[in-house]
């Protein structure tokens, strides 16, 4: 191991990728069926076996062979049967590959070797689609029902042919139901909590019941939601309102709190009266706590108008799609519908993101860069 | 994984090595908007049983220097050996205790069970802990205040645990940054003689960091004075008080001579200031 | 006693405001049935017991759904199928098995991640990221798609909730192994602590508030989990599955009733975590 320059955990994986490349092309060899492409790549892997006695290799070369190895095998995997057993080391050797590459990666980086601004993206994209190939291979390669887990392609391309099915659902329960919920929710907790910043009686009621309130499955109430307003969109906002309502009620009253006594004594030199306070100094520096709540309430936003729907809707809707996709067997769309969830959900959450970065750039988490 | 054999150069009978020895040491720090030079050309030695006080204006590189000799900095430039060691050998050997400028206490242990950290560490038995975390504890005067927690203590018996911690080991070296800035004056009169009887007593060797030029005059056989920015070394007064030292050599001329040195050479490398 | 009157009054007026909006919302239906029943100008306080007795009401009574708990939990067999303390006990098992393990690989997981560069660059953006989709839309598809290889009852609820609960864990970890400040490492270093020591006496105790922080949202979060897992599967039993049928047949009484247990539940299992924090947090001396 002296020669190839790599720690211990690197020249494990080093000799795991090349050695399961060189199984794959004993395998190749033995077996009748050998994909000319699959074999040049897993040569080309085993080649770098060379560096355990010659010299190091450029970690460019380990990526470049996982790639190489991993389209070959996606390309080379047969339609509508299992693929030949020996194929699978070329899965292990390329995830390997991957991994020898992100790690020296990630060694580079910390010695300033490479950018890293660009170069730190690069890593958890790395990861990102090397899951998906994996997720490729082994539903394809194994076989694997469709019940169970459809392969990402078949995703993709019920993506693109229910197109207009998944835009309608989506209006439905995001346009629909969880942003007027999440907006009067929202807006409701912070009200009240300002409301009842000025009475200690009041805070001191509520703000246990409060807490209290954040942890139960509020999402239980759905039934009873679609009962008293109906199946349409209304009852979900409604289950988004009462799901959202408290985590920001808490956060804010703790967020009001959140000035410091000299901070609020300064006011006190000046003979602030008490609007004053709250909008100069109380609920700016309560941001970060306000925010906090907004980015919980994103989430729970979404997750509340997708199982409220679960309990009853017309028919759209991306609850509804699901559940009744899974009833039919449906599970290429559910899991179609599922990506544009966690789209929405994730573009939800950045754009609040954002939003808090413009306006709390003073707070410590902010300035640190990493959340 | 890179494993490197620790071969004490210390174990010939020959001459005694310097404990510090600093050759055109210089240390620049490079930060997002520019370099920020630290160190630059510092040459120092210090001998086996020398007390050392390091005094200048706060930013002029002092705690650097002692995080250098710690090796929880790198040089950048010139050489830096420690028992004729580099400092990453002379850490591994244990080789000195260090007192940071916080007490950085764990919340979460007793103050015995923070002296008793490092014993832990370098596995000594459970005895050996008690006994000394009983001595060094009497030693700081904070018997009585073993089961409490850091946050149950003043600043300044944080402070006295936090150098407790730091004798437990009995490293022969010791770094102190700042030992005694949160303590009044009266308990740092006590520990500044405390701290005297137990070098006199034990020889060990002491680099000291201090904002206060009596303090250093008193404490030291030697007076590093640094200025800043480029942080460079201006003056190393060798002082010629006796070792026994009672408080009120304070007020002897020999002691004023040195302390108006001392004093000087502070101005100077303030003058800068109005050059700029 | 100071802190508990101002609890004791919001909860008094919640249940006052309830009272009152279950006559209002009651009404119409009482006032159809009375009409049948040729009753006519019933005095208010009458009028108002009938709307607290209604069999399907819209809004039931307090004390409507507390007899309702009351008789499904002691008042029937355990093994019974309208017990609702069988409900609750399914539920339970489901949401411990999958917030122990969901903990544990959470743990493990953050370990992993703070001592190896790779792993955490490549890992926690993802993480993060998927905290911020719906994972609980996934529930209904992982009972079906396991239950179609064989797996059904216990496990797939559980899987849900561990990978519920795992999440906040790691997250939580992650942070809290990172909370050391530079000064106490630097004093490991001057020690020469190995990694090892480095982990036990000072990342892993620094990092037991958050694990504690963790997992009370953990726990919380795996409940939910398996309620909601129980939709997909009718026959399994649970308190989803109560809610599901309470409200196919227009049960809002058993509805209530199921709510109220899950919530009871939540509370139970989140005050535990509290308990056993408070047990280590006076251990290890962290200030109350
Ligand atoms: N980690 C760091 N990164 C960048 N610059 C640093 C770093 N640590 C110290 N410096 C800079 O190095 C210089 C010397 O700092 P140092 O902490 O050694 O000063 P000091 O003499 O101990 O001051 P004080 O008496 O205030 O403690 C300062 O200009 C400081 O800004
Ligand atoms: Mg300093």
């Amino acid at each position: 191991m002296m020669k190839s320059g790599l720690n211990l955990l690197q020249s494990l994986l080093a000799l795991l990728a090349g050695g399961m490349a060189l199984c794959g092309l004993v395998g190749a060899a033995i077996s009748a069926d050998a994909d000319i492409l699959l074999t040049v790549t897993m040569g080309l892997g085993a080649l770098t076996l060379v560096r355990c006695v010659f010299r190091p290799i450029s970690l460019w070369l380990d990526g470049l062979a996982s790639v190489l190895i991993a389209l070959a095998l996606v390309l080379a995997l047969p339609r509508g049967a299992a693929m030949p057993g020996h194929y699978w080391f070329a899965m292990v050797s390329a995830w390997g590959f991957a991994w020898l590459f992100v790690d020296q990666l990630s060694g580079e980086i910390r010695r300033g070797a490479v950018p890293r601004k660009t170069m730190g993206l690069l890593i958890p994209a790395v990861f990102g689609v090397a899951l998906l190939v994996v997720w490729e291979i082994v539903t394809r390669g194994a076989n694997v029902p469709p019940v169970l887990l459809p392969a990402p392609s078949a995703i993709g391309a019920q993506l693109a042919n229910s197109a207009p099915i998944l835009w309608a659902d989506f209006v439905q329960t995001f346009v629909k139901s969880v942003i007027p919920g999440y907006i009067i929710g929202c807006l409701a907790g912070l009200v009240v909590a300002i409301a009842v910043d000025r009475s200690p009686f009041l805070k001191a009621g509520l703000l246990p019941i409060g807490n209290f309130m954040s942890a139960l499955p509020i999402i239980g109430i759905a039934p009873i939601m679609v009962m008293w307003f109906g199946f349409d969109w209304q009852s979900k906002a409604a289950v988004v309102v009462a799901m959202t309502f408290f985590p920001m009620l808490v956060n804010t009253v703790a967020g009001l709190n959140a000035a410091s006594s000299i901070e609020r004594d300064l006011m006190r030199t000046y003979a602030a009266n008490y609007w004053q306070t709250l909008l100069k100094l109380r609920l700016p520096a309560a941001g970060p706590f306000i925010f906090n709540a907004l980015k919980i309430n994103s989430t729970l936003a979404l997750i509340g108008a997708i199982v409220a729907e679960f309990f009853g809707t017309p028919v759209v809707g991306m609850g509804f799609r699901i559940s009744t996709g899974v009833g039919r067997l449906a599970i290429d769309l559910v899991w179609a519908e599922i990506a544009v969830a966690a789209v929405a959900g994730s573009a939800f959450y950045g754009v609040i993101a954002l939003i808090e970065r413009g306006v709390t750039f003073w707070h410590p988490s902010v300035r640190g860069g990493r959340a | 994984m890179s494993v490197t054999s620790i071969t004490s150069s210390t174990t010939g009978t020959g001459v005694a090595l310097p404990v510090v020895k600093a050759e055109h040491l210089g240390l620049t720090f490079s930060t997002n908007d520019g370099d920020v030079v630290a160190l630059s050309d510092v040459n120092l030695t210090i001998e086996k049983g020398d007390f050392v006080s390091f005094i200048g204006p706060s930013g002029c590189g002092k705690t650097t220097f002692l995080r250098t000799i710690a090796d929880l900095e790198q040089p950048t430039s010139g050489t830096l050996e420690i028992n004729g060691q580099t400092p990453e050998n002379a850490r591994k050997d244990r080789a000195y205790g260090y007192v940071f400028q916080a007490p950085a206490l764990y919340p979460w242990r007793t103050i015995e069970k923070n002296i008793a950290l490092p014993l832990e560490i370098m596995g000594h038995s459970a005895q050996q802990q008690a006994e000394r975390i009983k001595r060094t504890m009497d030693l700081v005067n904070l018997s009585g205040f073993e089961k409490k927690f850091p946050w149950q203590l003043s600043g300044g018996m944080q402070q006295r645990a936090s150098i407790a911690r730091a004798l437990a080991f009995d490293a022969d070296l010791l770094l102190m940054d700042e030992p005694f800035g949160a303590l009044d004056e009266i308990v740092r009169d006590h520990l500044n003689s405390e701290l005297l009887k137990l070098w006199d007593r034990t020889k060990k060797t002491i680099c000291f960091v201090t904002h206060s030029i009596p303090e250093a005059v008193y404490l030291s056989t030697k007076i590093v004075v640094m200025s800043p920015r480029p942080g460079r070394v201006t003056d190393i007064i060798e002082s010629n008080l006796p070792r026994e030292r009672p408080l009120d050599i304070r007020e002897t001329p020999e002691f004023l001579a040195i302390a108006a040195r001392v004093r000087d050479g502070l101005r100077a490398g303030h003058s800068y200031e109005e050059v700029v | 006693m100071n802190r508990v009157l101002p609890i004791l009054t919001i909860l008094f007026a919640i249940l006052a405001f309830w009272y009152a909006a279950a006559i209002w919302m009651n009404a119409p239906w009482q006032n159809i049935l009375n009409g049948r029943a040729n009753l006519e100008n019933v005095p208010f306080l009458e009028f108002a017991q009938q709307t607290w007795a209604q069999d399907k009401p819209v809004l039931p009574a307090p004390h409507q759904v507390a007899a309702e708990i009351w008789n499904a939990t002691m008042g029937l067999e355990f093994t019974s199928r309208r017990s609702l303390a069988l409900h609750a006990w399914i539920t339970l098992s489901a949401t411990l098995l999958g917030f122990v393990f969901g903990t544990a690989l959470g743990v493990v997981l953050a370990v992993a991640i703070i001592h190896n560069d790779a792993t955490d660059r490549s890992l926690m953006p993802w993480i993060i990221a998927s905290q911020t989709i719906p994972i609980l839309a996934i529930a209904p598809m992982v009972v079906v798609g396991l239950g179609a290889v064989g797996l059904t009852g216990l496990v797939p609820k559980a899987l849900i909730s561990m990978y519920l609960s795992f999440f906040p864990v790691v997250v939580g970890m992650v942070k809290g192994l990172r909370s050391p400040e530079a000064i106490q490492l630097d004093l490991m270093r001057t020690y020469d602590a190995n990694p090892w020591q480095v982990f036990w006496k000072l990342r892993w105790p620094a990092a037991l508030p958050m694990l504690f922080a963790s997992m009370k949202v953990g726990i919380a979060i795996s409940l939910i989990g398996a309620v909601v897992a129980e939709l997909s599967n009718a026959a399994g039993g649970g308190l989803g599955v109560r809610l599901l049928t309470g409200s196919y047949n227009g049960q809002t009484i058993q509805i209530w009733a199921a709510l109220f247990i899950a919530a009871g539940l939540a509370a139970v299992l989140v005050a535990m975590v509290g308990a056993a924090e408070k047990i280590v947090n006076a251990r290890i001396g962290v200030r109350a």
